[in-house]
């Protein structure tokens, strides 16, 4: 191998990586996936214990409008899938397509969110903010950590667009992106679980 | 501008105002020492910015030292107070000021003293216990280890500005809401806990991969040494039980930053919530704090006894089994709560079942040494005094874990004499023999062993005075954590813990004594083998101290005890036949800078300092999203190097003559004795 | 070296016999004055038998073995490359098995028979007093006889005790120590202990859990005395001028400095120990059965106070 140093740079790109370099990113950030995963399960256990705490305040029934939880469902859902489809247009090297897919995802993500602080914002101005009642604490904490994990998700989305930009798909962007889809669905995910335990079962 | 910060943090005890005085003052000599010496080129580029495994793993170490000395401060001042404070006397500590003394005490003690030390002896040995070059990420790494610091000197700056804590190191809802501790004493805990939490899980993260992934070929799972199983099963706890912490903490400072009611008395809050998470993780937390120690004193009783280690496999799965269990027993914390005879008796059973595999491994430990040829070097002093002290505190537990018996001994002395048992008789002693075996190896020479062993018996004659009283005064009801009390007849026994106190600085300054004389008579001490104890996995196979490298050629590994089969067979010192370059990461100060923007970020926290706080956010996700952009993040050292600095090895070692194998009729070479 | 290494053993032998010449009496653990602590002690003994088993044999192997087997001691067999035996395997994992398992039997029939929710089982009528953990003093309700005392309770012995426990601060423990188990006083919550005194005497009462700067004085005086005795004591706090009405009782829930002495009040507002569970939980109820936990999703709090 060369030990010019004019060719350093280029040459660490490949050589540099151990041959299951990417397997072993992907496998560590499995294991990131999993802690956040138990961050998760702490706030619905929480919400499981304090969300019928109302504290003769109001309900998931009284706030929750499930066409609302639906579309911010949606908007979240369809990021996904897209983002789906930039793994596949990664796959075949199309950087064009990878960039309109994540500006794509990006803005379907950013609709999610900005849904989401419109509802608090309309249940902290009407007087039903998290310092009301233990469970609207719970509800806030729950979905709102929810809620800043897709706004850094975008935020690395938008730093991953730069990249593929600039660099163009390369191994090293290539395993970036990948991790980045697993983040995703992995929010999605554990949206599906929220709408379903927060707001579906509140509701009813 | 400065939020809530302003001249009045600054405490008025004059016993807080000398310890920053000194503090300060030490802190001044050490940079002008560094400057005088013109060292803060050589300090930057050879240590704050490596990533090397083996020198974050000396840091580590370095900060868990530090911190050993100023959680002992504590101590000293706590039995000093009780000593005096029966009756009338109130002592010298407002109870403001003793509760704040015990707070930070056993924060200091767990989060950044064990945690610390257990991930640095982690660093220097298990990457080359496994036959790897460094870990999985080693940048992750330097950015544990400065997440770490940030913690630690969060807590120390409020030694200085503004109080710690004053509700214990569990930090209890609502005693820790806004409501009854309206002051910054909770959040300076609460950040500098998730700060150092954070570091923590990323090590986790970290060591898994790296055990998973990394290991040399042949190393099946169950040709690992010891201390790398204690490592995955220890990891296995961070990365599950850590963000329980993360979770909580983040709720407890919603409740004071936000007002929100998850852990309050009122609008619904529920103080149990919070108890029941805390617990979910300090459980595995006390796990995660011993089991690197039982794998340390797994190898120093194989290595030691010259013989291997007795019930390798029972070993693995009674390992296996503390780990899952671990999770199953977290309610034994609060029995009294009142949560029925029924729940009470499900965790009762859940931990008496965890002392089944530690009896087991205690047992094994014993065997290893029966037949074997037991040289008895510092380490083996350690596992001795370990073995028959943790045998008490680990009995002393079993007792905690009937229900009915933790009615009457819940939050009593005889609790206090119980954890300390299997925490410095067990976690604490473990890294120190650990320290003393594997320092040779990362620094490359030894340490004296005269110093060394009257530093232990200090240590041991110190821990019983310390704290066999403490068993007895929980017999007699007295309450942990008072600051003043009546009962007389409570006195004496106070007193000879006092002694106990004062036998332990002893031998920590017997300690400090060692490491100075060592350093001077370094090169009498040193190491040119890299195999002082006649050791028997990889990591003596390197040189002391390693290659940056670890190994020239990734070795190939038959069978468990790896190193001392290759001597057997004469295989274990031949130069390799080809040389490869080798890539290594590069340095890289973006750990030591989003460390100390975290710091920055937790202490504007504390404060409330927002323009502080949002400036310090963004320059970490700057700094991140810069180092994440980095492609040129290795260097090579060509062949050639390699070569060059493996010859230079083996016409050293041809100079000494190395141990041959470990043969049955030849007494191992004593080790230097001064 | 060797002979050194036997000073932990004996200096813990030594220290024991102190302790134990020194007076049984001030070891209350060991010294119950009622059948609770009673038969708690027996689960500490027999629990410090059972780990004795192992710990004995512990401490002679850690002795004996390193001695036996020094590396100066060539005579001794030196079998480096042994590392497994079926039988010292079964035997290892077998002995503390079934160590465990009588502890385990051990504690399931006395983890239920001393429930502290489980009341005593007398022919003598119960007497109950309602406990409220406050910064940094006890009050006691006594609410059969309408009176109450601050950091003292008196009580007949023989006659089991029902005590009622709750707190209007942070998280404390209700304790006793030589007549049994403590138990956690929370806000919003009842908890329920049952002891009762079979001989006559003033033992010790404390808070087992931080509650903050004036933890430390919340010692109260737990008096076992014969019924005349105690009619005496309630006629003689019927006697006091001091009457626990709300605005007494909010000043008194206020933190205090130093130890609160003994007050006593020779009338309580009725209801008032209702009303300091309502502050934080206003649908609480009292469950006529005293086994009743109460659930964990009561819907508790009103906007009592904001401040929390």
């Amino acid at each position: 191998m060369s030990t010019d140093a004019s060719t350093l740079g280029l040459a660490h790109n490949e050589a540099v990586e151990h041959p299951d370099t990417v397997a072993m990113q992907t496998f560590g950030f499995w294991l990131y996936l999993m802690s956040d995963l138990i961050i998760f399960a702490t706030l619905f256990a929480t919400f499981a214990v304090l969300g019928r705490n109302y504290a003769g305040g109001p309900t998931g029934k009284d706030l929750f409008h499930l066409p609302y939880t639906l579309g911010e469902t949606l908007f979240l859902l369809f990021s996904s899938v897209t983002y789906g489809l930039v793994m596949l247009a990664v796959h075949d090297g199309r950087r064009k397509r990878v960039l309109v897919g994540l500006a794509v995802a990006f803005l379907l993500g950013v609709g999610f969110v900005s849904l989401e602080i419109n509802e608090f914002h309309s249940m902290i101005a009407a007087g039903h903010g998290p310092d009301q009642s233990a469970f609207l604490s719970s509800f806030f904490t729950l979905v709102g950590t929810h809620g800043t994990h897709v706004t850094f998700g975008l935020i690395w989305m938008a730093v991953m667009m730069g990249q593929v930009a600039v660099k163009g798909l390369t191994s090293p962007v290539q395993s970036r992106l990948l991790r980045l889809g697993m983040f995703w669905h992995f929010l999605d995910i554990v949206w599906i679980g929220i709408f379903s335990i927060v707001y579906l079962m509140g509701v009813m | 501008m400065f939020g809530k910060l302003s001249l009045a943090a600054i405490p008025e005890s004059p016993i807080t105002l000398t310890a920053v005085a000194g503090a300060l003052l030490l802190g001044l000599v050490i940079l002008g020492l560094i400057t005088y010496y013109k060292k803060w080129t050589y300090l930057y580029q050879e240590w704050l910015t490596s990533l090397d495994h083996k020198k974050i793993g000396i840091m580590y170490i370095i900060l868990a030292l530090v911190m050993l000395l100023r959680g002992f401060s504590d101590a000293i001042l706590m039995r000093g107070q009780q000593a005096i404070a029966v009756g009338g006397s109130l002592g010298y500590l407002t109870p403001d000021h003793f509760n704040q003394i015990f707070s930070a005490h056993g924060s200091i003690m767990i989060v950044f003293m064990a945690m610390p030390f257990l991930v640095g002896l982690m660093n220097i040995t298990v990457p080359q216990q496994i036959g790897a070059r460094d870990v999985a990420f080693p940048f992750l790494n330097s950015l544990s280890l400065w997440l770490t610091a940030a913690g630690a000197l969060l807590v120390m700056v409020s030694l200085g500005l503004g109080e710690f804590s004053k509700a214990g190191w569990s930090g209890y809802a609502p005693l820790t809401e806004t409501r009854y501790s309206p002051g910054v004493g909770p959040d300076y805990w609460i950040w500098a806990f998730q700060i150092a939490g954070i570091g923590s899980t990323l090590s986790g993260i970290n060591f898994l991969v790296t055990i998973f992934k990394r290991r040399a070929p042949g190393m099946t799972l169950m040709r690992m040494p010891l201390f790398v199983w204690t490592t995955v099963c220890t990891m296995v706890l961070v990365v599950w039980a850590f963000p329980v912490l993360t979770a909580t903490l983040a709720m407890l400072t919603l409740d004071r930053y936000l007002g929100m009611h998850l852990f309050t008395n009122t609008l619904g809050g529920n103080l149990m919530m919070y108890v029941n998470l805390f617990w979910t993780w300090g459980h595995p937390e006390v796990y995660i704090v011993i089991l690197p120690a039982f794998g340390i004193f797994s190898e120093v009783a194989a290595t030691f006894s010259g013989k291997r280690l007795f019930g390798y496999r029972s070993m693995v799965y009674a390992t296996a089994a503390i780990t899952v269990l671990s999770f199953s027993v977290w309610l034994h914390h609060f029995f009294t709560m009142g949560a029925g005879p029924n729940v009470n008796l499900f965790f009762g059973i859940a931990t008496m079942m965890i002392a089944i595999p530690t009896g087991v491994k205690t047992f094994n430990w014993l065997f290893t040494m029966y037949r074997g040829r037991i040289r008895f070097a510092s380490p083996m002093y350690w596992t001795l005094g370990f073995i028959v002290t943790f045998a008490i505190g680990g009995a002393a537990g079993v007792m905690l874990s009937i229900p009915p018996a933790d009615y009457v001994l819940h939050n009593s002395l005889f609790l206090i004499a119980h954890f300390h048992s299997v925490l410095i008789a067990g976690s604490l002693f473990g890294f120190l023999a650990g320290y003393y075996y594997w320092f040779p190896k990362a620094v490359g020479f030894s340490l004296r062993e005269d110093w060394g062993k009257r530093a232990f018996w200090c240590w041991l004659i110190g821990f019983y005075l310390a704290f066999i009283p403490l068993y007895v005064l929980g017999f007699m009801g007295m309450p942990r954590r008072l600051a003043h009390y009546d009962n007389p007849a409570w006195h004496p026994y106070l007193l000879v813990a006092s002694l106990g106190t004062a036998v332990i600085g002893l031998g920590i300054v017997f300690m400090g004594i060692q490491l100075l004389f060592s350093i001077k008579e370094r090169r009498s001490l040193s190491d040119p083998t890299g195999d002082p104890w006649d050791g028997r996995t990889l990591e003596w196979l390197t040189s002391s101290p390693p290659a940056v490298y670890n190994f020239p050629t990734i070795p190939i590994v038959e069978e468990i005890d790896a190193f001392m089969d290759m001597k057997e067979k004469g295989v274990a010192y031949r130069l390799p036949e080809q040389y490869n370059d080798i890539v290594l990461p590069k340095n890289a100060p973006h750990g030591m800078i989003l460390g100390g923007l975290t710091f920055l970020f937790g202490f504007a926290m504390v404060w409330y300092i927002w323009w502080l706080a949002i400036l310090a956010s963004l320059g970490l996700l700057v700094t991140v999203i810069a180092r994440s952009i980095d492609d040129d993040i290795h260097y090579l050292i060509p062949a050639a190097e390699v070569e060059r600095i493996e010859t230079e090895r083996y016409r050293q070692l041809a100079s000494v003559a190395p141990r041959g194998p470990a043969e049955e009729q030849t007494i191992p070479e004593p080790v230097p004795e001064m | 070296m060797k002979r050194k290494r036997y000073f932990p053993f004996v200096g813990f032998l030594a220290l024991g016999a102190v302790t134990f010449l020194a007076g049984c009496s001030t070891i209350v653990l060991f010294d119950p004055k009622g059948p609770i602590g009673e038969s708690e002690r027996f689960v500490i003994i027999i629990a410090a038998v059972l780990m004795a088993i192992v710990v004995v044999p512990v401490f002679i192997m850690a002795f004996w073995f390193p001695r036996k087997y020094r590396a100066s001691n060539t005579e001794a067999t030196y079998m480096p490359k042994w590392s497994y035996s079926a039988k010292i395997d079964s035997f290892m994992w077998g002995v503390p098995i079934a160590i465990v398992t009588v502890l385990a039997i051990l504690a399931w029939t006395r983890t239920h028979s001393l429930d502290p929710f489980k009341p005593i089982p007398s022919a003598a009528k119960p007497l109950t007093i309602e406990a409220v953990c406050l910064d940094w003093k006890w009050l006691f309700i006594y609410p059969d006889q309408n009176i109450a005392a601050v950091n003292q309770i008196t009580f007949p012995v023989k006659v089991p005790l029902s005590f009622k426990i709750t707190s209007d601060t942070v998280m404390g423990s209700f304790f006793i120590p030589q007549l049994g188990s403590q138990i956690y006083a929370m806000a919003g919550m009842q908890t329920r202990l049952h002891l009762l005194a079979d001989k006559p005497g003033t033992y010790a009462g404390q808070n087992q859990q931080l509650t903050g700067r004036g933890y430390a004085n919340m010692r109260f005086q737990a008096k076992a005395v014969s019924p005349e005795e105690f009619q005496a004591w309630v006629q003689k706090i019927r006697q006091s001028p001091e009457k626990l009405d709300l605005d007494r009782y909010e000043q008194l829930a206020k933190p205090s400095a130093g130890y609160y002495p003994v007050t006593y009040f020779s009338a309580v507002k009725s209801g008032l120990y209702e009303y300091i569970l309502r502050k934080y939980d206003p649908n609480w109820r009292e469950d006529p059965s005293p086994m009743s936990r109460g659930s964990l999703s009561t819907s508790r709090g009103t906007d009592v106070s904001k401040e929390d």
